[in-house]
């Protein structure tokens, strides 16, 4: 029996390590990649051999990589704060007041957040074109709205139910009108649920690529994943995977150090909504 | 300060009646509690007088005006809610300045008023601390606190001391009475669904039951002359006795009821039975007594008393403090 | 549910019975409501709605790049052309007879399908292990949060090294392990180009589905599992008779989000294994046409097929599963 659930155990733990394993093995390996260069690059490693920082260099050292951080940045801070600011006070009407065909929103809401990006690109590249946009930022400010406004109105709807009845109906007698419940009683509550909601949407936006790829037509005015994926080298057969991998570990670990710190509130913020981010 | 009129107000969500047609008059610095089981519909018709939910048909008068459609903070009204339901984030002195504050009152003024409140209920040393760093006792008091701030015509209660354990609860009960012994031309209207608090608390009671008003009168007037089965059970501890069947029509009753300390031991009475269960509470002594009927009658004596269980006992109900309920469950008047 | 068109809003100030006077509580919050979603809405519409209806005007007409406003307007020519040729043979033209297209519409639902399938029992495994109570939990959960976490274009170019033919490290172990035989071109092949977009895809979105059913497992209430175990059931039918009955609402909503996001998929694809036949789907396919082959009103149709395709799925859905999507019942 015990020799059992020794072996039990075992098996758990080797579960265990074979998931640790696979979740973390690929970027490692990026880490290790983008360390190495020459021919170092062109042996498999499985260890890091050295330390040399001549990718990040490469890649740092380049202005246009550099741009294209600070484009996203922009874009993505911009469509975030947008977001937030109008999706407060939706959410708040469709988590607190009563009306007919409140349900039906909420459900149009989450149907946009699911909608295929590709079925408005035809509309969007027209309307950009129209708004004389094109290739700047604010095409992509523009349209990343259509999924971090309902994913944010959506998690800030779930977010907004939770809070107690009677503190809006204390806030109501004490002369409170909508605006000042939300203004006053309810933001100061939600923060947190701003912060989760704003961090995950700005990770979407930092995301994207197909409204980046399309509505972008100049190097500079690229965002980073549209700068790492056509980041090319001197000829077309040499690509050069060092200073591509040390771009992909600086775009990456501020965002996994992100998401570890806020672990905790980020997965309550996903399964409140149950919306990917 | 507000004399208040419900004419036949009624509350419906969709099809559902929640306020079944009520009348009611409530005079200028009455306490009134609600009472009745849950479900009953008094949580309701306190937020109907609130205004946070909004009357369906009838009227509803403050002072002889029409406020159906008045909101809230326009009534004249302050509430204190059983979940305490303090602003988390701002610290005592902001919670009770609150209302005052949105109203663009005088800054010196709202200052005195809350420092004043503070003062009456004992909190003034609390003003700096956020309501997490409070107990329950101490939040219902920044509660009531941030009522009286508001200088109010009328008090609304709803079931304030539910959160609180029993020794709080009677400590508490007591100030809300002190409260409107100094408030005294202030309405106040109560709502909880322990007779006991209706009962020490109320200058008049109101019992309801499905939404409809039961009956409506001082303590002892429901006490001693409830108008129907459902009140004469509801109010008193322990509950009334009721009896029916052969010894009930021996008095000229389809119901009879009896308060267990209306009943003498008596070995010659007209019902005889066991002792099958006692409880000795210290000061009072209650014997159950099986007669034959569905439940055994209780008889509240004071002091000790050792009957052992098993005891054969005569019991001799009071004749003027009997009940006699009709079929209608309604007294039958003589 | 009333029948009301939600972009219009007279239906959210709509008073039970007139009211004489002020406006009551009700409808003054109402009021406000309204104003609190206007500015949603009409973002919404801006960017959602407005261009989704120009897509569809656009796949009726023969616009191009270069040529959006002058476009014609040619009805369904762009879907489904039929020409009667003066020797007396029909052709048909357009994107339901294009062979391309079906192609696409088959790689993206063999893609769905297959990589949902290992996304649900791999995220059911994982959310298991870490509702067990063990030492190392939290570094398991944030762990898993690092393929979730990595940029999807940075995971495509991570695996695509890793995936690489020569250099990969992939081919190095499998080689080592004696599981092949020689180096496979995952990537350029087109036997194993679906299986590498699979391979990245379930490394990728496996965490968002565990997080998920992790959720809904939280929920089933600890005693259950004492009282089977008391009761001397195995862990095995308690999983198949309690635990699965009990997390199948939270189940269908992670599979039906998951599902929606997979008919989409455009990035990984794109960038992982570009201009594959083998793994090109709708996304991928209307793009090229509208972009890169000036055939703008051509990619507009194929979109907005897969537009339809995706919400017939979701009301399909909707209506046979009863999900409760937006929480409002069970409330």
């Amino acid at each position: 029996m015990s020799n059992r659930s020794l072996l039990n155990t075992m098996g758990f733990y080797a579960l265990v390590v074979i998931i640790v394993v696979f979740a973390c093995f690929p970027f490692y390996y990026a880490i290790v990649t983008s360390f190495a260069t020459g021919t170092q690059l062109f042996q498999v490693q499985y260890w890091p051999q050295q330390l040399s920082w001549t990718n990040y260099n490469a890649v740092l050292g380049n202005s246009t990589f550099v741009r294209s951080l600070f484009n996203s940045l922009f874009i993505a801070s911009l469509t975030v704060g947008f977001s937030l600011l109008l999706a407060v006070t939706a959410s708040y009407a469709l988590a607190r007041v009563r009306f007919r065909g409140r349900g039906l929103l909420l459900m149009t809401i989450l149907a946009v957040s699911m909608f295929p990006q590709i079925a408005v690109l035809a509309g969007l590249f027209e309307l950009i074109r129209f708004l004389g946009i094109f290739n700047t930022p604010w095409a992509m400010i523009l349209s990343y709205v259509i999924f971090t406004l309902p994913f944010t109105v959506w998690v800030l709807t779930t977010f907004m139910r939770d809070l107690p009845v009677e503190i809006e109906e204390a806030a109501i007698v004490d002369g409170a009108t909508p605006w000042v419940i939300i203004s006053q009683v309810f933001l100061p509550l939600l923060w947190p649920a701003l912060v989760t909601t704003g961090l995950l949407a700005f990770i979407g936006a930092w995301n994207e690529f197909l409204f980046a790829l399309t509505f972008t037509s100049s190097e500079t005015q690229r965002t980073v994943p549209v700068a790492i994926a056509l980041l090319s080298g001197a000829s077309q057969q040499e690509i050069p995977w060092g200073p591509i991998m040390a771009a992909s570990v600086i775009v990456t670990v501020p965002l996994i150090v992100l998401v570890l710190i806020f672990q905790r509130k980020i997965v309550a913020g996903l399964t409140a909504g149950g919306v990917k981010g | 300060m507000a004399k208040i009129e419900l004419n036949n107000v009624t509350k419906s969500y969709g099809a559902v009646d929640v306020i079944k047609g009520i009348d009611l008059t409530i005079e200028k610095g009455e306490f009134m509690v609600f009472v009745g089981p849950s479900g009953c519909g008094k949580s309701t018709l306190l937020r109907l007088i609130s205004g946070l939910e909004e009357i369906t048909t009838g009227d509803m008068m403050f002072d002889g005006q029409r406020v159906n459609n008045v909101v809230p903070s326009e009534r004249g009204i302050a509430m204190v809610f059983q979940s305490y339901a303090l602003y988390p984030h701002m610290k005592v002195y902001d919670n009770m300045a609150f209302g005052m504050k949105l109203a663009k009152s005088d800054k010196g003024e709202i200052d005195r008023r809350v420092r004043n409140a503070a003062k009456m209920l004992q909190i003034d040393h609390l003003l700096d601390r956020l309501p997490r760093q409070l107990s329950g006792g101490q939040r219902q008091r920044v509660a009531i606190g941030r009522a009286i701030v508001r200088d109010p015509r009328v008090f609304l209660f709803d079931e304030p001391l539910s959160n609180l354990d029993a020794a709080l609860r009677v400590q508490t009960r007591l100030e809300i009475a002190k409260l409107h012994h100094d408030m005294n031309d202030v309405t106040m209207i109560y709502v909880t669904h322990d007779q006991v608090e209706a009962m020490t608390l109320a200058d008049r009671i109101a019992v309801l039951r499905d939404g409809k008003l039961m009956q409506v009168g001082t303590p002892a007037e429901l006490y001693d002359n409830p108008n129907s089965i459902f009140v004469a059970g509801f109010i008193g501890s322990p509950k009334m006795n009721f009896i029916t069947g052969e010894k009930a029509q021996a008095e000229g009753a389809t119901t009879l009821g009896i308060r267990a300390e209306h009943i003498d031991l008596d070995e010659g009475g007209p019902w005889q039975g066991e002792v099958v269960h006692a409880e000795d509470l210290g000061s009072d002594h209650y014997l159950f007594v099986d007669i034959g009927t569905d439940e055994p009658v209780i008889v509240r004596r004071s002091g000790k008393l050792n009957v052992p269980l098993g005891t054969r006992v005569g019991l001799r109900p009071r004749p003027q403090d009997l009940h006699r309920f009709g079929p209608d469950e309604k007294p039958i008047r003589r | 549910m009333p029948d009301i068109n939600p972009n219009t809003a007279p239906a959210l100030a709509t008073p039970a019975e007139p009211h004489k006077g002020s406006p009551s509580l009700q409808r003054q919050r109402q009021r406000a409501a309204f104003w609190f979603l206007a500015p949603m809405l009409i973002a919404l519409f801006c960017v959602a709605a407005w261009p989704l209806m120009r897509t569809i005007y656009f796949s009726l007409t023969d616009a191009t790049l270069s040529n959006l406003y002058d476009a014609k307007f040619i009805g369904f020519q762009n879907y489904l052309q039929v020409r009667e040729l003066s020797s007396g043979r029909t052709i048909y033209r357009g994107t339901l007879v294009d062979p391309d297209w079906w192609n696409a519409v088959w790689n993206t639902v063999r893609f769905s399908v297959v990589s949902v399938a290992f996304e649900t029992v791999f995220g059911l495994i994982v959310a298991l292990v870490l509702n067990a109570e063990f030492k190392g939990r939290g570094f398991v959960r944030a762990a898993i949060l690092i393929p979730w976490a990595i940029p999807t274009i940075v995971s495509a170019k991570m695996w695509g090294w890793m995936l690489n033919d020569q250099f990969g490290i992939l081919n190095d172990i499998l080689l080592n392990l004696g599981l092949i035989s020689q180096r496979i071109a995952w990537t350029a092949s087109t036997e194993t180009a679906m299986k590498a977009v699979l391979i990245v895809d379930i490394w990728k979105t496996t965490p968002f589905m565990a997080l998920l059913i992790l959720a809904g497992l939280q929920m089933v209430p600890r005693d259950m599992y004492e009282a089977a175990k008391i009761d001397g059931i195995h862990p095995v039918k308690v999983f198949f008779k309690v635990t699965l009955p009990l997390i199948r609402p939270a189940l269908m909503v992670a599979v039906i989000f998951r599902m929606l996001d997979a008919l989409r998929i455009f990035d990984l694809v794109y960038v992982l294994t570009p201009n594959s036949s083998a793994t090109k789907t709708m996304s991928v396919i209307s793009r090229e046409n509208m972009i890169d082959f000036d055939k703008f009103a051509y990619g507009a149709a194929q979109s907005t097929l897969l537009f339809g395709i995706i919400a017939v799925f979701v009301a399909a859905y909707i209506w046979i599963g009863k999900v409760d999507l937006s929480g409002e019942k069970s409330r």
